[in-house]
């Protein structure tokens, strides 16, 4: 393997890796508060219990989020580093904020959450939790700005004396549609995770018959913030596909093994195989009209596919080679006014000549036969797309039948009295990491071959560092992340089993009275 | 504001952050380092764990708040430097990813081998970072070598061994022993009992070996060659570092010194704060106090030293990075001001709650009582 496939493939294990504690402590984090604040309202301590159980399954978690998220910052400069050069100064900023914003509140209120209980009044400690949980949201909130960016590039433009994009309207790149549709797609998503996770567990103890009071409590929590994120989840993944429908026609196209374009409203396939080499679907169950609904919201728009959307690739690539010839005048005669006129005419097209720099450096000067491989580059894998989608959807559409039954139940006070519900339960709770790990695979393997869509190639994203480095790093990631999530596994199936009255048998006053 | 204040303003803050991670991280992972000297048993090394257990997350996010920083404002820097010392990351990354799981997972499990397994993880974690972070530092004052070509795609051949050169090494003792020291400060500061003796112990040895090692490294810096600009450069261009000429020779490091003979004020206060840290070391708070100042001027000394260089190539000097030449566009480093200015006072506000809530010492009778929930 060469460095772009090693580095790409650290990324998505990292990635894929953190992505496993990551909903869990966005979902989490948020019940803990809501529990919390039960608890401050009522005064029963049953609630107190609650959050400190559950509070100890997060702490878990959360350690892993942190340690795997480490290496998702130095990453971008590790192994992408033509990439951080290239779009750092659009991309940096969220990350920067998000350290500013987000991760110095959860950080410094995650200890206040652990060590703070005696030191704290009900209300102080009360703040300190939902500062934790808002920390992690705007967390979420900053890295899915700069990911919508790297999907919808805007409010930035390329500028030939830095050789680099720079911003030219933050707020574009804050308020960008496709960000925010992710934002609360994602939170969503995180949200049922957890709800899941307390739902499936409590479940297990009404199962065994403990805890009887403590797990239909949680139950009815994650019950109805887990039915409104489940139903979140999905009306917003439709505003993803929405907006991912106006800028990313390539990725829609991938996910429907959509090869032409079909007349609209375009239907939309459940079922088929789709063959990469012979561009078609074989065994397609489709259903009419959906695909032009959902995509462009309208019933005479049509939806495109890949072919033509090879075939406007190879004229962007051919209008982006003018962009690149420009460019390199402009470097030889950087007083010239004329090269900054014609590079300014075609530079929206000048990442796609970049797509041709896998064949040849001097990109101006490609023959015809390698603009069509690199138009041909642009699609993405279809398969592979196609499937992790609808698995994606399968289980959302789940969650929703899942926790609707659960608040149904919950209103009528039988949680415990159906075995088959409580089952259902315990069987879901690999369903949304399963769903989260593939919504990525969607977004990201979806974007391919763009690091950065229509901008910068992922291939020419990457550092010049030895393959071999790479190599280390990525066996050592894979074993050192593999042996820590086996700890953290170990440990999380242990406290569940010890349940909430073994963990909370010490009094937690003790400190106080030694301490004074 | 003119882009080139913007720049300077920029190249301060990157010290605060940098200074702000070796200060607030700087003690947690020095005591993380005393681990399993200052702990001799169990109860013994959790108190020394529970004494940064509430902050040090918190502190931590110092170096990814500079790190996040430095891809904005500096995105040549970190790409260059990220991506260069690229072995010496991923030392850094597995010594960042042990430690949260090693605080937050060692006291869960009632097993002595899991938990001594977990101490020396965490010993090891609070070592290797101040080690590498010292010893890249050095590395900016050889040089290292890297360059770019007209896409300004940087290429480097740097390996791991490469890196490891004497003066290097000898700054990534310094750096050691400053963090060390500062960890003892803290121990001293914060625990009661045998911890705190041995804490108070050990101080004058590693303030001691920063003293003599930070006076040899200075003077190695005098006989060493310099990277200086000799092509006038306009501090308002935009950022490219090809625009620029740089000899690697006379005069010297500490040409900036010379020139402004008052800044030896840094690294003299530098050695005198750790001296009063070892005088002081019965008052244990205002010893801490002290230690505190050492990273910040340990910092500053080198920062003044290296201006305008950030990351100086030794087989391309011209491709040199510099304040006038790796930084983000203006527009960026007056929204990211305006960011800084609008959140450090109200992290810094926060942040000092918490410490006020979780002040007094830590003590053996506290983690004997609280020992499910504590570290």
């Amino acid at each position: 393997m060469d460095i772009v496939e090693l580095s790409r493939l650290q990324f998505a294990v990292t990635a894929l890796y953190h992505f496993i504690f990551i909903p869990l402590t966005l979902g989490l984090s948020i019940l803990l508060g809501i529990m919390e604040t039960v608890y401050v309202m009522t005064g029963k301590t049953i609630w107190r219990d609650m959050v400190k159980f559950w509070g100890v399954l997060f702490g878990i978690n959360f350690a892993m989020g942190v340690a795997t998220g480490v290496t998702m910052e130095f990453q971008f400069g590790t192994n992408w580093a033509y990439y951080s050069h290239y779009v750092g100064d659009v991309f940096g900023a969220p990350l920067a904020l998000e350290g500013m914003m987000a991760f110095f509140l959860e950080a410094t209120f995650v200890g206040m959450f652990f060590f703070a209980w005696d030191r704290l009044s009900k209300v102080q400690h009360l703040i300190a939790t939902w500062a934790l949980a808002m920390g992690t949201n705007f967390s979420a909130l900053w890295i899915l700005i700069a990911n919508g960016w790297m999907q919808f590039p805007v409010g930035a433009h390329f500028n030939a004396d830095t050789m680099r994009m720079e911003v030219s309207d933050f707020m574009a790149v804050i308020f960008n549609p496709v960000a925010q549709a992710k934002f609360v797609h994602t939170v969503s998503a995180g949200y049922v995770t957890g709800s899941v996770f307390v739902l499936a567990i409590s479940a297990w103890f009404l199962l065994k018959g403990r805890h009887i009071e403590f797990a239909k409590r949680s139950m009815t929590v994650a019950a109805s913030f887990g039915f409104a994120s489940a139903l979140s989840v999905v009306v917003l993944g439709d505003e993803s596909g929405y907006t991912a429908g106006q800028n990313q026609k390539m990725k829609i196209a991938a996910i429907e093994a959509m090869w032409n374009t079909e007349p609209s409203p375009a239907a939309f396939t459940v079922f088929g195989l789709p063959d990469l080499a012979s561009h078609t679907t074989k065994f397609e169950v489709q259903v009419p009209w959906m695909l032009g609904l959902v995509a462009t919201r309208s019933i005479d728009t049509p939806v495109p596919g890949i072919s033509e959307l090879v075939g406007q690739a190879h004229d962007n690539i051919k209008d982006g080679m003018i962009a690149y010839g420009a460019l390199l005048a402009v470097r030889k005669t950087p007083q010239d006014p004329a090269p900054r006129t014609l590079l300014d005419a075609h530079v929206a097209n000048l990442g796609y000549a970049l797509l041709l720099k896998q064949q040849r450096p001097d990109v101006q000067n490609a023959t015809e036969a390698q603009i069509q491989v690199a138009a041909a580059s642009t699609i993405p894998n279809v398969p592979v797309l196609f499937w992790s989608f609808r698995l994606m959807v399968a289980c959302g559409f789940w969650f929703i039948a899942l926790f609707g039954v659960a608040f149904w139940l919950s209103a009528k006070r039988k949680l415990d009295s159906h075995v088959w519900f409580l089952r259902c339960a315990i069987f879901s709770l690999p369903l949304p990491w399963l769903a989260g790990e593939l919504g990525w695979i969607v977004a990201e393997y979806g974007r391919q071959p763009w690091a950065v869509e229509g901008i910068l190639p992922t291939a020419l994203g990457v550092s010049t560092t030895a393959a071999g480095n790479v190599l280390l790093s990525l066996i050592g990631f894979a074993v050192f992340y593999t042996a820590l999530l086996a700890a953290d596994f170990y440990l999380l199936v242990k406290y569940i089993r010890l349940g909430p009255d073994d963990i909370l048998t010490r009094p937690v006053g003790a400190a106080k009275e030694d301490a004074a | 504001m003119s882009y080139d204040t913007l720049r300077v303003i920029w190249w301060l803050l990157l010290g605060v952050l940098l200074g702000g991670f070796a200060i607030a991280d700087g003690f947690d992972l020095g005591t993380a380092a005393l681990l399993t000297f200052v702990g001799r048993s169990d109860v013994e090394r959790r108190v020394a764990i529970n004494s940064v257990g509430p902050v040090w997350e918190g502190n931590q996010v110092w170096l990814i708040l500079g790190a996040g920083a430095i891809f904005a404002a500096w995105p040549a820097l970190y790409a260059a430097s990220f991506s260069g010392f690229y072995l010496a990351m991923f030392l850094v990354l597995a010594a960042l990813i042990v430690r949260p799981v090693g605080f937050k997972f060692r006291s869960k499990l009632d097993d002595p081998r899991w938990r001594g397994w977990w101490d020396w993880a965490l010993c090891i974690g609070g070592i290797v970072p101040p080690l590498v972070f010292g010893i890249a530092f050095g590395n900016l004052f050889t040089g290292v070598p890297f360059s770019f070509d007209a896409d300004l795609r940087m290429h480097s051949d740097i390996s791991l061994w490469s890196l490891l050169n004497p003066f290097a090494l000898l700054c990534g003792l310094v750096s050691l022993s400053m963090i060390v020291t500062h960890g003892a400060a803290w121990l001293n500061y914060k625990t009661r009992g045998p911890v705190q003796d041995r804490a108070r112990f050990i101080l004058p040895f590693t303030a001691g070996a920063y003293i003599a090692l930070f006076i040899v490294a200075g003077v190695w810096l005098s006989h060493m060659d310099g990277y200086s600009l000799t092509s006038l450069t306009t501090p308002n261009a935009p950022s490219n570092p090809l625009a620029k000429n740089v000899t690697h020779g006379l005069p010297g490091w500490l040409a900036n010194y010379a020139a402004h003979p008052l800044l030896y004020l840094l690294p003299l206060a530098a050695l005198a704060s750790a001296v009063l840290a070892i005088v002081l070391r019965k008052r244990s708070g205002l010893s801490f106090l002290v230690s505190t100042t050492v990273p910040a001027l340990t910092l500053a000394t080198a920062g003044v030293a290296l201006f305008p260089f950030l990351l100086p190539s030794s087989s391309q000097p011209g491709a040199s990075l510099t304040v006038w030449d790796a930084s983000s566009s203006k527009l960026t480093l007056e929204i990211m001001l305006g960011a800084v200015i609008l959140f450090l006072p109200v992290i810094l506000a926060y942040t000092a709650w918490v410490y006020r809530v979780m002040r007094g010492p830590v003590t053996r009778q506290q983690i004997e009582a609280s020992s499910k929930t504590s570290y």
